[in-house]
């Protein structure tokens, strides 16, 4: 049995946040530049130009990527062979906490109703699984109101099959504009539950961008939604062009046999993540 | 597609020559406002109060910054989401405020406005907060500081980098999605 202290993981996330808010995932950074390289209108190429210019300024100044630090979002995979001496959930609050305190983050949460800041950034939104072995891994996204806002969660009928989903996560992208922060990033959760789609989602957008999926028959769709999806030719910052979306991930679940639940999460240019092992 | 260097707060002169499309440099000074703060201007409106800041010819940035690191006047500032701001960005360009800094297209009644005033309305790259906030010399809280990011921050701007969504004569940049497009869109690349 190995043993974890609290302040061990809050120390993890304070690091987490402050890093991943000043450095854009090189992944990104490499899709962008490919698109760039498309793109021939005037406003597209210098949304772009302005957009490798300040995740270079945000690197070297330490200054956020991006106003919008994001709604603290965290997948953590607990080893069953670990024991945590403390609060988890805690421990990882306090670290969202030290986190955006120290790095000069915006504090971005507030109570639903009042619209009162928590001051803070906490409480985080934390997703746990136990898994097999002794580690810890702590996943970490900065997820932004503007493309969060545009996401959305339906259920349709098992007979609309690939051509409902394609259909609605086209219209779902058109709809959305210049309102994301173009191009997208688009996750799919599809199957599952009501509840569970979403979450499908949300954990497909922490694949790195140019990764394959490994079953080649969601390799081949998310392939077919990207090209249809650049074909809404709405461009980066909505001011048109070729670069509509960047990548589309999915993930995949068993469903009722009444339902196709359907989960569409939309990440902007700047999808802020990383990871760690303790 | 004109580049223009315009100071704030607009004058009308300085507005009816503008088209979607052209590049424009605002130097001068602009106030933040974004949802919490929109509905406490509304607010005051109601009671017939007058606004922290005098409306005729400002320029309202819909932004929520990051807090400042030491030896900087402000943190990371981009531009937030303006539909948010739609219900009350109407009554606003009636009161003379002559232009409103944001991302995203805006609500019809927002656009009937600008086109009532002469008002205009800006696009700012979204996503680019830290490069942004080089164009800011100078920002201090002038009102409902207990809104924290959303307080309302008045801005010292030099040759803050804007695209003209929105004219006063009904011009309109963004692209419409071509949904037909990638409806019949077959295959892949």
């Amino acid at each position: 049995m190995k043993i974890l202290s609290a302040s061990a993981i809050t120390d993890a996330v304070a690091e987490l946040c402050i890093h991943a808010n000043r450095f854009l995932p090189k992944d990104v950074r490499e899709r962008m530049e490919s698109c760039a390289a498309g793109e021939t209108s005037a406003c597209a190429r210098e949304v772009f130009r302005q957009l490798k210019e300040n995740w270079i300024l945000a690197a070297e100044t330490g200054l956020p990527l991006c106003q919008d630090t994001g709604l603290a979002v965290f997948f953590i995979d607990v080893g069953q062979d670990v024991h945590i001496k403390g609060d988890m959930r805690e421990a990882v609050n306090e670290g969202v906490r030290r986190g955006y305190g120290a790095g000069f983050l915006r504090k971005s949460v507030c109570e639903p109703f009042t619209r009162k800041n928590t001051g803070d950034n906490t409480p985080a939104i934390i997703h746990t699984t136990l898994v097999p072995g002794d580690t810890v891994r702590i996943r970490y996204m900065a997820k932004g109101g503007g493309s969060e806002n545009m996401s959305r969660v339906t259920m349709l009928a098992p007979a609309q099959g690939w051509d409902g989903i394609r259909e609605f996560v086209i219209r779902r992208v058109a709809e959305s504009g210049s309102n994301p922060c173009p191009p997208v990033i688009v996750g799919l959760g599809v199957g599952g539950s009501f509840d569970y789609a979403p979450i499908l989602a949300k954990q497909a957008l922490f694949r790195p961008l140019d990764d394959i999926n490994p079953d080649p028959d969601l390799a081949e769709k998310e392939e077919e939604l990207l090209c249809a999806l650049n074909r809404l030719h709405i461009g980066p910052m909505g001011l048109g062009g070729v670069t509509t979306c960047l990548a589309v991930k999915i993930a995949k679940a068993p469903c009722h046999i009444a339902s196709l639940p359907l989960a569409v999460n939309i990440q902007c240019h700047s999808a802020r993540h990383e990871e760690v092992v303790l | 597609m004109a580049v223009w260097n315009l100071t704030a707060p607009l004058r009308q002169a300085d507005v009816e020559k503008l088209q979607s499309g052209d590049i424009v440099f605002l130097s001068g000074t602009i106030y933040t406002a974004r949802d919490a703060a929109h509905k406490r201007l509304d607010a005051l409106l109601d009671a017939g109060e007058p606004l922290p800041f005098e409306p005729k010819g400002a320029v309202i940035y819909y932004s929520g910054p990051t807090p400042p690191p030491p030896g900087c006047p402000i943190g990371s500032a981009g531009p937030t989401t303006s539909y948010r701001m739609d219900a009350y960005a109407p009554r606003l360009y009636r009161l003379g405020v002559r232009g409103t800094i944001g991302k995203g297209r805006r609500h019809a009644d927002v656009l009937a406005a600008i086109r009532e005033t002469g008002g205009v309305y800006f696009g700012a790259t979204g996503g680019a907060g830290a490069l942004l906030s080089r164009c800011i010399r100078k920002a201090e809280v002038l009102a409902f500081e207990d809104l924290g990011p959303e307080a309302i921050r008045k801005l010292w701007v030099e040759a803050f980098p804007l695209l003209v969504i929105n004219d006063g004569g009904g011009g309109e940049l963004y692209a419409c999605p071509d949904i037909s497009a990638a409806l019949a869109a077959q295959g892949t690349l």
